[in-house]
């Protein structure tokens, strides 16, 4: 593998994993809210969080240009702080947060609600405070969702196209695996294409298999 | 030895079901007897606070966990009534030591070791939970109660699953801990040799009311 392909592969993997740290916080405090807790506005929020699985990604990655671009919502906001998102790593970064996140909050609700509730009123029975109850009873038990799930979300992070197309671009500082592999093909380069298929693959085979056998015989 | 005065006047809606309670007694140990679905754990779960009473007064000893009048209604963590529930739950992720010093108070008061001592469970502190017999569950949860230092204690049918040796073997420990150990308690059973050896109240309980509250020497 040259240089540059190995870069690729670097970056992709780099960028996936910090997606899927950057997923952890908000995925799992939505996916203890969605198995716990029941508010107003609930639905809405289950919907949003799956939307991206079902939304063409390229329908995604476009949404999070006109909210991120200079002229959105958002970017229009952080343009005021420097901040300049479209088209850069930050921006490969968004598209694989937005697109791993409902994976990662999926299987970790799953294991958020086979925790029996019973431990966590006897946590609290014996003078823990929510915040512990969670950190010391809740997450531990519900662990191998959560881990499955983070493994679920670096692989759909690794592997996304259409929305880190939108609003990244395939320029030499943001392209990853996937648009590496369409650009190569495009332009008739079969075996540096191959390579980096070959390595998309083994990166995802290893993430999937390692799911799988958390689920089944735990973390 | 006096007891605590404990104040349990409530009401309890819970479906269909409905569970009034207008009791005040001065007491070291409480049974709750009665038939299944008298409301003996609902009665525990709300003084616990696990389950909201509509209206009424929850006191034990002068110290208010619940009352709608004053609009009180402390969260679980701040009752300091240790709960041992009839499924025991211990938590499967942890071991026996873990689980025991889970909620263990930061006042030296009940020292660690007499609770030990107590329940005979010294040598099971490196154990996982999964490999304990019934009757070492049943003294785990119980240590793991105790050493959150209750002002109350709860038990909810410790020996309902267990044969008749291990029964014999398990109320000597729940007498250590009201003679020896000095904790109130609220023992739920359905038991008339268990309620005669562990308390000195007994209010019995039929479809959610109580249809006799009197000192258990007079149970019969």
């Amino acid at each position: 593998m040259n240089s540059d392909l190995l870069r690729v592969v670097v970056f992709s993997v780099g960028m996936a994993t910090i997606a899927t740290i950057v997923m952890l916080p908000p995925g799992i405090a939505l996916a203890w809210l969605l198995a716990r807790r029941s508010f107003p506005g609930r639905t809405v929020v289950e919907t949003l969080v799956t939307l991206p699985l079902v939304l063409p990604p390229v329908a995604t990655g476009l949404i999070l240009l006109r909210l991120f671009g200079r002229r959105g919502f958002i970017g229009k906001w952080l343009d005021q702080f420097g901040i300049d998102l479209v088209f850069t790593w930050k921006a490969v970064i968004l598209a694989m947060v937005v697109m791993g996140l409902p994976l990662l909050v999926r299987a970790a609700r799953n294991g958020f609600e086979q925790v029996d509730p019973r431990y966590e009123q006897i946590a609290a029975t014996l003078g823990a405070t929510p915040i512990r109850v969670f950190f010391t009873i809740s997450l531990p038990l519900a662990g191998r969702g959560v881990v499955a799930g983070s493994v679920l979300g670096f692989s759909r992070a690794l592997g996304e196209f259409g929305a880190t197309v939108m609003i990244a671009g395939m320029l030499p500082g943001t392209r990853t695996l996937s648009t590496s592999i369409y650009a190569y093909t495009q332009t008739g380069q079969d075996a540096p294409a191959t390579v980096l298929l070959v390595a998309a693959a083994a990166v995802a085979f290893s993430a999937v298999y390692i799911s799988n056998r958390l689920s089944t015989t735990g973390v | 030895m006096a007891g605590v005065l404990i104040k349990l006047d409530f009401v309890v809606h819970q479906g269909t079901f409905r569970l009034t309670l207008r009791e005040c007694v001065q007491a070291r140990a409480i049974a709750l007897y009665g038939p299944s679905g008298a409301g003996k754990t609902t009665v525990l779960e709300t003084i616990a606070g696990l389950r909201k009473p509509v209206a009424g007064l929850i006191e034990i000893d002068g110290r208010i966990l619940f009352s709608s009048e004053r609009h009180l209604d402390l969260p679980v963590e701040s009752r300091r009534v240790g709960y041992v529930p009839q499924d025991i739950a211990l938590f499967p992720h942890m071991n026996v030591r873990r689980n025991i010093f889970y909620g263990q108070s930061k006042s030296v008061a009940l020292v660690p070791d007499t609770v030990l001592r107590a329940l005979e469970i010294s040598s099971l502190l490196d154990r996982n939970v999964a490999g304990l017999s019934g009757g070492e569950r049943q003294r785990v949860a119980i240590a793991r109660a105790l050493l959150s230092e209750p002002e109350l204690l709860l038990l909810d049918e410790p020996l309902a699953a267990v044969g008749h040796s291990l029964k014999e073997r398990i109320l000597p420990y729940v007498e250590r801990v009201r003679h020896e150990l000095n904790t109130p308690l609220i023992y739920v059973s359905h038991s008339l040799d268990e309620v005669n050896r562990v308390s000195d109240h007994v209010i019995i309980l039929e479809e959610g009311r109580v249809v006799e509250s009197k000192p258990t020497y007079s149970v019969s």
